[in-house]
């Protein structure tokens, strides 16, 4: 059956028409062209589809698209502002070699974002708790642990420089999205 | 994915009738970690597929100060019990078992009352509701019922809840005061990762914190459906619990477990874990309930 829905997709209202049993997956890749978040599995085990609905890191292949009515969804492609500047968790993954062919790297950094939005100075076990959900193939997760702790320590010291802060794009769609989430979440 | 058509009812009687319309065609969901992989490998493919999420005040959770008693509505995902300082301080044996299921994406869309109806040996949700004597709502065509948990389960993948019943919530009676509670997931890792053996146990003791006077010791994996190990726990009942104490309970619950080798491990190996775990969670239940009685 087919449906209208609307959301917010990385900032911008969007209504388009949904089947009833497509996945937020298949909606992001297959219907807006939205190609960053990956299929692996597609049974929720390996975390390649990772996005955040409303704050919360979800397996977008196991997500009703149904269910994103009135949601915000935040996807790979929401990170780097329009100049081309990376998000700091991105810088991160680059500068530390936390990315061998990239094909985990979305799940990885989306499933980084929910947390250190929520808590940028996690620690070690708080940061492989959050991402033992998340599989990577090529390397032994050192770098890319390395890459969050060291994004979490930027985005602790952007976020202390309150008026620096302000500047990052990627900050203020998140407080505005905050704004948003807490009349949606109940 | 095969097609379906998807219903939001808004309340728990309109899901109901919902199902009375649609019968065998129709699926019941909450978090969909489960149902949408089903579907997904085609074990299952409903022409209706009836969500639970808009339902309010099913994910509700609380404790009532009056009486003790905590509701967990069954929407409740296991990400919400895990961030609850109510449960971390209250009750640690939910916390230790939900923190450790599926990955986070999966526990910020899994539910509590999905985890109870999927109905597996390893159902990790299910152990420390069944050691804190919850008991589950039952609403469906004919009313509804109350039913323990631990009488919730009739062979894996089944439970007792007949065509068109929904499991609302769970209730957790009163604890009593010197209670200490503790769950393990053993295993070779704990994401995304089935337990080779659960075990929760439960101990409440009398003022003069040794005295056992209520013991659970609940085990997943260890059977077709979680069990208790109802001889272990009459051994510390009435007795001073000590180490040696709590190593016989753990032989006598290795006992009568009904372990099997599978793919996951060996009989023999599940028994000796059981036999070490139920100490090591005992005296786990022994220091929550000291450390308590040192803040009081």
């Amino acid at each position: 059956m087919t449906k209208p829905i609307s959301f917010i997709l990385n900032g911008d209202e969007i209504s388009c028409d949904i089947q009833d049993h497509w996945t937020l997956l298949h909606l992001l890749r297959e219907e807006l062209g939205l190609i960053g978040t990956k299929e692996g599995c597609g049974n929720g085990e390996c975390g390649a589809c990772t996005v955040i609905v409303d704050q919360l890191a979800v397996n977008s292949c196991l997500y009703l698209a149904a269910d994103v009515q009135g949601k915000l969804v935040q996807t790979i492609e929401g990170l780097a502002v329009h100049t081309g500047s990376l998000h700091p968790i991105q810088q991160s993954f680059v500068e530390n070699g936390g990315i061998q062919c990239g094909f985990c790297t979305p799940g990885m950094i989306m499933s980084a974002k929910a947390l250190l939005d929520k808590d940028a100075e996690a620690d070690r076990e708080a940061i492989k708790h959050a991402l033992a959900g998340n599989i990577c193939r090529c390397t032994g997760y050192v770098q890319i642990l390395d890459s969050v702790a060291a994004a979490g320590r930027q985005m602790a010291e952007n976020q202390g420089e309150g008026a620096a802060a302000a500047k990052d794009p990627g900050t203020i769609t998140q407080q505005s999205m905050n704004k948003k989430a807490g009349e949606v979440i109940t | 994915m095969k097609p379906f058509t998807y219903l939001t009812p808004a309340t728990v009687e309109e899901a109901v009738a919902l199902f009375g319309q649609h019968r065998e065609t129709a699926r019941y969901m909450a978090g969909g970690t489960d149902v949408i992989v089903k579907i997904k490998d085609g074990w299952m493919g409903p022409d209706y597929l009836i969500s639970l999420k808009q339902i309010p005040g099913l994910n509700d959770l609380h404790k009532n100060e009056n009486t003790g008693e905590l509701t967990i509505g069954a929407l409740v995902t296991h990400a919400m019990l895990e961030q609850s300082l109510l449960i971390r301080n209250e009750y640690p044996i939910i916390y230790d078992a939900v923190s450790n299921i599926g990955s986070l994406q999966v526990r910020n869309m899994g539910t509590i009352g999905g985890n109870l109806i999927n109905a597996v040996p390893s159902a990790d949700g299910a152990i420390p509701l069944i050691a804190l004597d919850g008991s589950a709502l039952l609403v469906g065509p004919k009313g509804e019922r109350s039913v323990m948990v631990k009488d919730l389960f009739v062979k894996p993948y089944e439970t007792v809840l007949t065509p068109g019943e929904i499991l609302t919530k769970i209730t957790i009676p009163a604890q009593a005061p010197r209670t200490g509670s503790a769950y393990i997931k053993f295993g070779r890792r704990a994401a995304m990762e089935l337990p080779l053996i659960g075990i929760g146990v439960l101990l409440v003791v009398d003022e003069d914190l040794s005295t056992c006077t209520r013991a659970r010791i609940c085990l997943g994996v260890a059977g077709p459906t979680p069990l208790r190990a109802v001889k272990a726990e009459q051994m510390l009942e009435g007795q001073p619990v000590t180490s040696d104490l709590l190593t016989e309970a753990g032989k006598t619950a290795a006992e009568e477990s009904q372990v099997r080798d599978s793919v996951r491990g060996q009989a023999w190996h599940r028994k000796e874990m059981i036999q070490v775990q139920v100490r090591r969670m005992g005296l786990r239940c022994l220091d929550i309930i000291n450390q308590k009685a040192r803040q009081a």
